[in-house]
């Protein structure tokens, strides 16, 4: 049996979630697909304070923004959120499969929003594959979602904000955090982040990375060394340095398998941190009906993937004719403060990507 | 980025795929993500290359010289993650009159297949 649905949104984060919002509030029916047992996405487990603008909810902790979300759509009348399910495939004919609880369902959307998130980044060096070798957001799940001490002793890879975050709240979980290795000659990562680990005397090497990993069935250590100006590592300069678990917080890239499974016109964007689906101003993809928000277009942030979310709620509650004229006010609004959140110097980047995007939106035009 | 990768260096973690064997597949002329999946099995694991798709596209830009902005990738296809042959078949049997299936009526495909 396939069950016609109005609006699909595909991932319950905070892009979906203010997706839905969007759209259910200007009157159409939209239903929530999301793989994990409770919605929110990473949300879920961020539980410092958000940076970002007040319209965006910072200074609140990310988890607070979730639930805060999460409750207002379980509530909607217009919006159903199913959990645990897995979104597998998106067809040529618009049918959409999932499976949750060992079921497999299908659907037959009007409209398609994507909002799937980020994947991890991996590092190659040897024995990378030893068991104590996890990514940031194993991590931090374990610790902030199962209540799960992670590690006793860790040594963290990558100085942006997420290898700062997470290398605190282990320390605040008991943690013996013994350094921050960063490949590049700078932190990445806000001040705010980095103050609070050196302040608790965590040192925080740019300029290094990780040689190999080295233990007897389970990680023991790793072997740092230092890096050129070229990146290259200097020889002479290795160090063993002991610890049970090694955290890569090396960067996200879209999760974009399903833009690309549905036939999306996409592009490596190296601004925007991987392959993403080229979008217009209203983020549907190149595909009629099919639009992405949030991480899946570009890692950026929370506060950009809820004003994204909204942007295309609305422009999807546009194109269904639903109380056209304010959700086309609303369309324009969250352009504006898309523009406005990018404004910073920290902007730049994302600024960047984007008018790389616009530049291939216009090149392929069919 | 730095690269420390040596030869036993597992790119793709679900299939067991070393680093020299990709280095020999390139060597062997394979220029695509697609075409070293199909002879060493990287990326059909349980992730669906996930993580080794960028490892391997870096490999081939390098070997190469091309930008990553040209790397072909490879070919999407549902499911997003493995599934049983049992949730299929469910499925299936639930949407089909169970014992015309059983008995193999709706089996020559007047009437099945939905792409899986
Ligand atoms: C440690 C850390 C700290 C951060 N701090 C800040 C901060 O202070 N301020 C800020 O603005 N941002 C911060 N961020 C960034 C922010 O969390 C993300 O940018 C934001 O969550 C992206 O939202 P999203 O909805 O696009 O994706 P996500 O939050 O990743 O949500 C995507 C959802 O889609 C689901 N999904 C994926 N694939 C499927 C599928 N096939 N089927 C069904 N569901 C699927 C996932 O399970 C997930 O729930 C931080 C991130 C991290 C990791």
């Amino acid at each position: 049996m396939i069950r016609d649905v109005e609006v699909l949104v595909i991932g319950g984060g905070p892009a979906g979630l203010c997706a839905a919002q969007a759209a259910a509030g200007a009157g159409a029916h939209v239903l929530i697909l999301e793989r994990d047992d409770v919605p929110g996405g990473q949300l879920v487990k961020q539980t410092h304070k958000f940076f970002g603008s007040e319209r965006q909810y910072a200074g609140d902790r990310g988890i607070f923004i979730g639930q805060m979300l999460v409750e207002e759509m379980t509530n909607h009348p217009n919006v159903e959120i199913m959990t645990d399910t897995t979104v597998l495939g998106i067809y040529e004919d618009g049918v959409v499969t999932a499976l949750k609880d060992e079921q497999h369902l299908k659907f037959r959307p009007k409209k398609i929003i994507v909002a799937t998130g980020a994947a991890e980044k991996f590092l190659t060096f040897p024995n990378n594959d030893l068991p104590g070798i996890y990514g940031a957001g194993a991590v931090q799940t374990l610790m902030n979602v199962g209540g799960v001490k992670p590690a006793d002793k860790v040594i963290m890879v990558g100085a942006g904000n997420i290898g700062l975050i997470v290398s605190y709240q282990m320390l605040q979980a008991g943690v013996d955090v013994v350094c921050v290795v960063e490949a590049a000659p700078n932190i990445g990562g806000f001040l705010v982040h980095a103050s609070k680990l050196r302040r608790a005397g965590v040192p925080i090497c740019t300029g290094w990375t990780v040689k190999e990993a080295y233990g007897d069935g389970k990680l023991e250590g790793v072997v740092l060394c230092r890096l050129d100006e070229k990146w290259q590592p200097i020889e002479g300069t290795e160090i063993k340095v002991a610890c049970d678990t090694l955290c890569l917080a090396v960067g996200l890239t879209p999760l974009a398998e399903l833009c690309w499974q549905a036939g999306c016109h996409m592009e490596f964007i190296r601004e925007l941190s991987g392959h993403v689906p080229v979008t217009d101003e209203n983020l549907m993809t190149s595909v009629e009906g099919i639009y992405a928000a949030g991480d899946v277009s570009g890692i950026e942030e929370a506060s950009s993937a809820m004003v994204e979310g909204r942007l295309a709620g609305y422009a999807v509650a546009v194109s269904l004719g639903y109380d056209v004229e304010r959700a086309q006010k609303e369309v324009e609004a969250a352009r504006a403060e898309l523009v406005e959140l990018r404004s910073g110097p920290m902007g730049g980047k994302i600024r960047a990507g984007l008018a790389k995007v616009a530049e291939k939106r216009g090149g392929a035009s069919c | 980025m730095a690269n420390n990768a040596d030869k036993d260096t597992i790119l793709c973690r679900c299939e067991d795929i070393t680093r020299e064997m990709i280095l020999e597949c390139i060597a062997e002329g394979y220029q695509t993500i697609d075409e070293i999946k199909r002879v060493t099995r990287a990326g059909m694991g349980p992730c669906q290359g996930r993580t080794c798709r960028l490892l391997i596209a870096q490999e081939l830009s390098r070997a190469y010289h091309v930008p990553m902005e040209e790397v072909l990738m490879s070919t999407f296809r549902p499911p997003t993650k493995p599934l049983t042959m049992g949730a299929l078949a469910d499925a299936w049997l639930s949407e089909y009159d169970g014992d015309a299936a059983i008995s193999g009526r709706a089996i020559d495909g007047k009437e099945g297949g939905n792409g899986e």
